[in-house]
C-alpha cells in the first residue's frame, strides 16, 4: 500500500486516475480504516486528502450559503454556531454518527461516499438541496447529493474522481429543517429508518419543501410527492396525513435484523410527520 | 513495503518512528514507542480502549494511521500523571472503584480528560453521552460516572 499526501485535488485525482490497483481516498478514516483492518478493502494506493489547502474550512459563499471542506469533522460542524443556526437538521444528522471519538474524525463526504442507505447525514443534505463538487481528470463539476449514491456501498463516482467540497445553499428567511431517526437504543446505533424535512414558511404557509428518507430503499431517497403533500398548507392535520401516506408509499424497505419492511414503512411516516413539525417550528422561529 | 518516517510529539516529548503505511497509530504507539497504556479492544472504533488526543481532539488511535501523525501532538494515558502524582481522574477512579479488569480504563481516562477540558462541570447525561464510545463490560458504568463527577468537582476547586 502506497500512502500519498497530495497538495491539491487535481493532484489527488491524477494519482487515482493513474493507479492500476485499488485506490481509496482518506479523510476521517472511520470507514476506510475499518475496511482495511477487516481485510475487506486493501488499497494499493491510499490518498490522504487532508494536506490540501481549504479542506478543514467552513466558509460563507458569495450568495450566503456555505462551503464545507471535505475534512471538516462532525464535531467541528457541531461547534459552528452560524452554520448550526442556518441548517440545524443537516448538523443534527451528522452529529448522530458514531461516538465522540468518531465525531472527532468523521466527515460528511465520508458518510456520503460510504454509500449506506442508512447514513445519518445524507437525508439532511439532500433535503437541504446540498451539492458536492466532483473533481476528476477532466476538471470539476457540481452534482446534487441525491445523485451520488447508486446502491448500498456504491456511488456514481468514476475512477479518478474525488469529492472536493460540499455546498449548502443560502438559508434565506423563513426556512427550517430537521432530521429524525429511529434506533432501538439511545446512542451509538445505525438508523432503522431516517427522515429529513426542509421547508420554507411565508405568511404561515409552506411555500417550498424537500423530504428525504433513509434506510427504506437501496439509497437515501428524495420524495417529491411527500414535499407536494405539505406545500401550500399550514401543516394542518390533513397535510400531515397526506405527508405520512406519501412517505409510506415511497418507502421500499427490506426486512433485516434491524426491522421488518412493514415496521419500517410505518415508522417512516411517523418520522416524516414529526420532522416536518420540528422544521415548521424552526422556520417560524418557535424552536431551535 | 516502503516505511514512512514520522516525527511527532507524544506527551510533550519529541518522538520518531518508522511506520508501515498500513499500521495504525495504536500499533505505532504500542509496538514502536513502547507505550502500551492504550489498548486494542476491537480495532474498529467501537470500544474506545485506544482513545488518545490528536492535536487536542479525542480519537480512536486504531482509526488513525501512524503515518497521519506526522507533525501532530499526541496525548496518551501515560501523560496523565506527573511522575508518581496521579491525575485527579486516576485517583478518583481508584477511590470509587471505577474499574475492575482495567482494560477499558486508559481509554476512559483519556476521554474523560478531554471532556473536562471543554466542559469542567458536565451533568450525568453529558458524561454518559460523551463516554458512549467507551465500552466497559465490568462496572456497569455508574462508578465511572461518579468518579468523573467527583474528579471534575475537585478540579473546579469545589471539593
Amino acid at each position: 500500500m502506497r500512502y500519498h499526501t497530495p497538495k491539491s485535488f487535481d493532484e489527488a485525482a491524477a494519482i487515482a486516475a493513474k493507479a492500476d490497483g485499488k485506490t481509496r481516498f482518506l479523510a476521517g478514516g472511520t470507514d476506510v480504516l475499518v475496511q482495511l483492518r477487516a481485510g475487506m478493502v486493501t488499497p494499493d494506493d491510499l490518498i490522504d486528502i487532508k494536506h490540501i489547502a481549504g479542506v478543514s474550512d467552513i466558509a460563507r459563499t458569495a450568495d450566503g450559503g456555505w462551503r464545507i471542506g471535505v475534512a471538516v469533522s462532525g464535531a467541528e460542524l457541531g461547534r459552528h454556531a452560524a452554520l448550526c443556526a442556518d441548517w440545524p437538521g443537516v448538523i443534527e444528522g451528522m452529529n448522530l454518527v458514531g461516538s465522540t471519538q468518531v465525531q472527532g474524525r468523521a466527515t460528511l463526504v465520508g458518510n456520503l461516499c460510504n454509500g449506506s442507505p442508512a447514513a445519518d447525514s445524507v437525508p439532511g443534505l439532500i433535503a437541504a438541496g446540498a451539492t458536492v463538487t466532483v473533481t476528476g481528470p477532466k476538471g470539476s463539476r457540481e452534482v446534487a447529493v441525491e445523485a451520488i449514491p447508486t446502491g448500498p456501498g456504491k456511488t456514481v463516482l468514476a475512477a479518478g474522481e474525488v469529492i472536493s467540497a460540499v455546498t449548502l445553499p443560502a438559508r434565506g428567511t423563513g426556512g427550517g429543517d430537521a432530521y429524525l431517526r429511529f434506533i432501538p437504543r439511545t446512542e451509538m446505533d445505525i438508523a432503522v429508518v431516517g427522515a429529513a424535512v426542509n421547508l420554507r414558511v411565508v405568511g404561515g404557509r409552506i411555500t417550498e419543501a424537500r423530504v428525504a428518507l433513509g434506510a427504506v430503499a437501496p439509497t437515501v431517497i428524495l420524495v417529491p410527492e411527500a414535499a407536494a403533500a405539505i406545500i401550500g398548507t399550514d401543516l394542518n392535520d390533513a397535510a400531515l396525513a397526506a405527508l405520512t401516506a406519501a412517505a409510506e408509499a415511497a418507502a421500499k424497505p427490506i426486512s433485516d435484523k434491524r426491522g421488518t419492511a412493514a415496521f419500517r414503512k410505518e415508522v417512516v411516516g411517523v418520522l416524516a410527520r414529526r420532522a416536518a413539525l420540528i422544521a415548521f417550528a424552526r422556520a417560524k422561529g418557535e424552536a431551535k | 513495503m516502503t516505511k514512512i518516517h514520522v516525527s511527532a510529539t507524544v506527551n510533550g516529548d519529541p518522538v520518531e518512528y518508522l511506520a508501515d503505511p498500513r499500521e495504525s497509530l495504536l500499533d505505532c504507539l504500542r509496538d514502536h514507542l513502547g507505550l502500551t497504556g492504550s489498548k486494542e479492544g476491537c480495532g474498529t472504533g467501537d470500544c474506545g480502549a485506544c482513545s488518545v488526543q490528536l492535536d487536542g481532539v479525542l480519537v480512536c488511535s486504531c482509526l488513525v494511521l501512524g503515518a497521519e501523525a506526522q507533525g501532530k501532538k499526541i496525548e496518551t494515558v501515560e501523560g496523565l500523571s506527573r511522575g508518581e502524582t496521579l491525575h485527579p481522574l486516576q485517583r478518583k477512579f481508584i477511590e470509587h472503584a471505577a474499574l475492575q479488569c482495567g482494560f477499558c480504563t486508559p481509554g476512559i481516562l483519556v476521554a474523560a480528560k478531554a471532556l473536562l477540558e471543554q466542559n469542567p462541570d458536565p451533568n450525568e447525561s453529558e458524561i454518559r453521552f460523551w463516554l458512549a464510545g467507551n465500552l466497559c463490560r465490568c462496572t456497569g458504568y455508574d462508578k465511572i460516572i461518579r468518579a468523573v463527577q467527583d474528579a471534575a468537582a475537585e478540579m473546579r476547586g469545589a471539593a
